[in-house]
C-alpha cells in the first residue's frame, strides 16, 4: 500500500451528488485481471465523447466540458466532491483508477462505506468535512485558478496556504496503517495463533460452520 | 445487556478488538466471482501466500457469462479470460467452483442461499455490494473490495469496525400486487441512498415476518441502495423451513443443534438501535423509479417531479440532470411512460417466486408491439429447471419473452445483454445509474409483476386496477 502522510496539491472540483463507482470506472474495464491500467479510463463516460472499451488502441476524443479535462485542473491530486461519493458497487477498481490518475485524497461531505474502506486500503485518503465547509471550498476553487490544499494526516487537518480549513476524523488504526504503508494481511497473519484459538472455540460451539457440504468434494 | 441481532452476530465473530474499536473479525463464508477476485489471487501468488480454509469459499462465474448458446463458449475474449482465470485460480487453490455448465451455476447471491451455503449466524462476505442479500437469513453479510477478498482468502479474517444499527419496521398487510421490491424501493425513497450509511439495517415488523425467504432476500439485497452495509432479518420458522435439506446445510443431530442455536438469532425485546424507522405498508402502491438513483422513486400513480420545486441547489441540479438523462419531462404521469425493453432477472428478483409473479401477470397475452425485447434470466440453473417444470418458460416464450440461461445479464450489462443508447427499460434489477444497463440506456426499477405488466401494456400500469 502507498504511504500517506501529507499531500499538497491542486484541487479539482466534481460538483455532482452520488457519484457512483460505475461513473468512476465503467464496468467494461472490470474485465481486466491485472491491478493497473485503469487511470486512463477514470470517469470514462464523462471524460470522453466517444465510448471506450478495454484495450482500445485508437485515440479517444476528450470531452472539453468535463472538469478533469480543463487545462486549469491538469495535475490535480485532490478531488473535491459531493455527498455519498463512491456509492454503488464494491469494485476496488474505483480507487485504483483514481490513484493511477494521480488523485491522492478526496474531500467530500460523505462517502459510501465500501468505497471509503477500499480507498484506505490503497493509500487513497477520503477526507470528510462538513457540508458548509465543502460548499465554501467549491466556491473558492471556482474563484481561484491554481487553488490548492494541504492535507496533513498526522494532525488530521486540512489547510489552504496557512489557513486551517477544517479537521477530520479517521480511525487510529487506519491512520497508523496509512502513515506506515502497512497491509492488513501481514498484520493479520502475525495473529495466526489467536485465529486458531478462535476457530477451536467455534468448532466446539457451532460445529456445523465447519462441516463439509454433502455430495460435494 | 439486551442485544440487537447485529450485536449478537458481531460479538460472536470478534477474534480480537483493538483500542480504537477496530476488530479482527472472523469470516465463516466467502463467495467468490470472476470480476473482483483475479487481483486477489494474483496478490496471493505474488507473496506466495496460501489459503487459510479453501472449503470456506464457494466460487461461481456470473457477471460475465453469456445467457444463450453457452455451449459455444464465450466469444468476448476479455470476458473469457476472466472466467478462465477464475477456473484456474479455483483449481490451483482448491476452492469449490460451480462451473458454467453446472446446473448449480447462477448469480452468486442466488446460489449461496439455494445451496444452504448461506446459514444463520454466519459472517459472509463477497466482492460484491449486494452481498447484503444473505442478511435475510440472520447472517451478517456484506460486500468487500478486492484487497479484503484477498485477506479473507489468506486469513479468514477482516479488520473492521462495528456499524451503527438501524431498525426499519414495516408494519401492516401489503395490498394485493405489492411486494418486497416495492417495500425496498419505498424504504430507499424514504431514507435516501445515503440514509443508511455506516449502518446495518434490521428489517422487522409484521410485513417482514409475512414475507417468504425470497421476499426477504429482495429486501436485504437493496439495503445497500439505502447506503447500508448490511441488511438483516431475524431467524424464524420461515428461515428454518427454507434451509432444511439444502446441500450445504447441516443434517441429522447437527441440524437439530444448529436450529436450536439459530432460534436465538433475533434482537432482544428491549435492545436499543441507533436509529428507528417505521413504515406502514398497508396502503403501499407499486413503486417505479424515474431517475438515475434508486431514491428517485414514486408510486405508480405518481408523476415525474419538477426540479424547480426542489429547494436544495445540489439536489435540484442532480434531479434536472437525471431527467435530462432519462429524457423525461416534469409532470409526466408514470403510467404514460412507454418502455422499449423489459428485463426480468438479477439477484434482486430472479428467484422462482419472482418468475411466478411475473408469469401470473401475462396470462396468455403477448408483448406490446412497441416492446423490442423482453428477457427473462433465471437466477440459477436450478431456478431455471424448477420454472420449466412448472411450465413458466412456455408462458414467457409464448408471450414473446426470451428465456435465457442464468447470470447477471442486463443487470449490469457486462456480457452481451445490454440496452442500446436511448432505450428505456422496465427492469427488476437494483440500480438505475447512468449507463448501468448499457451506455445511454434508461432504467426504471420495478417489481417482477410491474415489469411483466409493462411488457404486455407497453407502458407502466397500475397493476392494482389494470390488467
Ligand atoms: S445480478 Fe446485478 S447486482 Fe446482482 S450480483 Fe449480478 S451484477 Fe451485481
Amino acid at each position: 500500500m502507498q504511504r500517506f502522510e501529507r499531500e499538497t496539491g491542486l484541487v479539482v472540483p466534481l460538483d455532482r451528488l452520488n457519484v457512483d463507482t460505475d461513473a468512476i470506472i465503467p464496468k467494461q474495464f472490470l474485465k481486466a485481471v491485472a491491478r493497473s491500467g485503469f487511470g486512463i479510463n477514470l470517469f470514462d463516460n464523462w471524460r470522453y465523447l466517444d465510448h471506450g472499451e478495454p484495450g482500445q488502441e485508437t485515440a479517444r476524443t476528450p470531452n472539453p466540458d468535463f472538469v478533469l479535462n480543463k487545462p486549469r485542473y491538469q495535475g490535480a491530486s485532490i478531488l473535491l466532491a459531493r455527498a455519498n461519493f463512491g456509492c454503488g458497487s464494491s469494485r476496488e477498481h474505483a480507487p485504483w483508477a483514481l490513484l493511477e490518475y494521480g488523485i491522492r485524497a478526496i474531500v467530500a461531505p460523505s462517502f459510501a462505506d465500501i468505497f471509503y474502506n477500499n480507498s484506505l486500503k490503497n493509500g487513497l485518503l477520503p477526507v470528510v468535512l462538513p457540508e458548509a465547509v465543502i460548499d465554501r471550498l467549491f466556491q473558492a476553487v471556482e474563484a481561484t485558478v491554481g487553488y490548492s490544499l494541504t492535507i496533513d494526516l498526522r494532525s488530521q487537518r486540512v489547510f489552504a496556504k496557512d489557513e486551517e480549513i477544517g479537521a477530520f476524523a479517521i480511525d487510529a488504526f487506519r491512520r497508523e496503517c496509512l502513515l506506515e504503508g502497512l497491509d492488513d494481511i501481514g498484520w493479520t497473519q502475525a495473529r495466526e495463533a489467536e485465529i486458531r484459538d478462535y476457530e477451536a472455540r467455534r468448532r466446539h460451539e457451532a460445529p456445523w460452520l465447519f462441516a463439509q457440504a454433502k455430495g460435494h468434494s | 445487556m439486551a442485544k440487537t441481532l447485529y450485536d449478537k452476530l458481531w460479538d460472536s465473530h470478534v477474534v480480537r478488538e483493538l483500542a480504537d474499536g477496530t476488530c479482527l473479525l472472523y469470516i465463516d463464508r466467502q463467495l467468490v466471482h470472476e470480476v473482483t477476485s483475479p487481483q486477489a489471487f494474483a496478490g496471493l501468488r505474488a507473496r506466495a501466500r496460501g489459503l487459510w480454509r479453501p472449503e470456506a469459499n464457494l466460487a461461481v462465474a456470473d457477471h460475465n457469462v453469456p445467457t444463450r448458446d453457452r455451449a459455444l463458449g464465450i466469444t468476448d475474449a476479455t470476458s473469457r479470460r476472466q472466467i478462465e482465470a477464475l477456473e484456474r485460480n479455483c483449481r490451483d487453490f482448491h476452492v469449490p467452483l460451480f462451473a458454467m455448465d453446472d446446473i448449480r451455476q447462477g448469480i452468486v447471491h442466488v446460489v449461496g442461499p439455494e445451496q444452504g451455503a448461506t446459514l444463520p449466524g454466519m459472517t459472509i462476505v463477497c466482492g460484491d455490494s449486494h452481498t447484503s442479500t444473505h442478511g435475510a437469513f440472520g447472517a451478517l453479510a456484506y460486500g468487500v473490495g478486492t484487497s479484503e477478498v484477498e485477506q479473507v482468502l489468506a486469513t479468514q479474517c477482516l479488520l473492521q469496525k462495528r456499524s451503527r444499527t438501524m431498525r426499519v419496521r414495516l408494519e401492516g398487510t401489503l395490498p394485493k400486487g405489492v411486494g418486497a421490491k416495492d417495500m425496498a424501493l419505498a424504504v430507499i425513497g424514504k431514507l435516501g441512498t445515503a440514509g443508511g450509511t455506516g449502518c446495518a439495517i434490521e428489517f422487522a415488523g409484521s410485513a417482514v415476518r409475512a414475507l417468504s425467504m425470497e421476499g426477504r432476500m429482495t429486501l436485504c439485497n437493496m439495503a445497500i441502495e439505502a447506503g447500508a452495509r448490511a441488511g438483516l432479518v431475524a431467524v424464524d420458522e420461515t428461515t428454518i423451513t427454507y434451509l432444511a435439506g439444502r446441500p450445504f446445510a447441516p443434517s441429522g443431530a447437527l441440524w437439530e443443534r444448529a436450529v436450536a442455536a439459530w432460534r436465538g438469532l433475533v434482537s432482544d425485546g428491549d435492545a436499543q438501535f441507533d436509529h428507528e424507522w417505521e413504515i406502514d405498508v398497508g396502503a403501499l402502491a407499486p413503486q417505479v423509479t424515474y431517475g438515475t438513483s434508486p431514491e428517485m422513486v414514486v408510486p405508480v400513480e405518481g408523476r415525474v417531479p419538477d426540479p424547480a420545486a426542489e429547494r436544495d441547489p445540489a439536489r435540484r441540479e442532480a434531479l434536472a440532470a437525471a431527467l435530462a438523462y432519462m429524457d423525461l419531462r416534469p409532470g409526466t404521469a408514470i403510467t404514460d411512460i412507454a418502455v422499449d425493453v423489459v428485463f426480468i432477472g438479477s439477484c434482486t428478483n430472479a428467484r422462482l417466486e419472482d418468475l411466478r409473479d411475473a408469469a401470473a401477470m401475462i396470462a396468455g397475452r403477448r408483448l406490446a408491439p412497441g416492446v423490442r425485447r423482453a428477457l427473462v434470466v433465471p437466477g440459477s440453473g436450478l431456478v431455471k429447471r424448477a420454472a420449466e417444470a412448472e411450465g413458466l418458460d412456455r408462458v414467457f416464450t409464448e408471450a414473446g419473452f426470451e428465456w435465457r440461461d442464468p447470470g447477471c445479464s442486463m443487470c449490469l450489462a457486462m456480457n452481451a445483454d445490454r440496452l442500446e443508447s436511448g432505450e428505456r427499460c422496465a427492469s427488476t434489477s437494483n440500480r438505475n445509474f447512468e449507463g448501468r444497463q448499457g451506455a445511454g440506456g434508461r432504467t426504471h426499477l420495478v417489481s417482477p409483476r410491474m415489469a411483466a405488466a409493462a411488457a404486455i401494456a407497453g407502458h407502466f400500469v397500475d397493476i392494482r386496477h389494470d390488467l
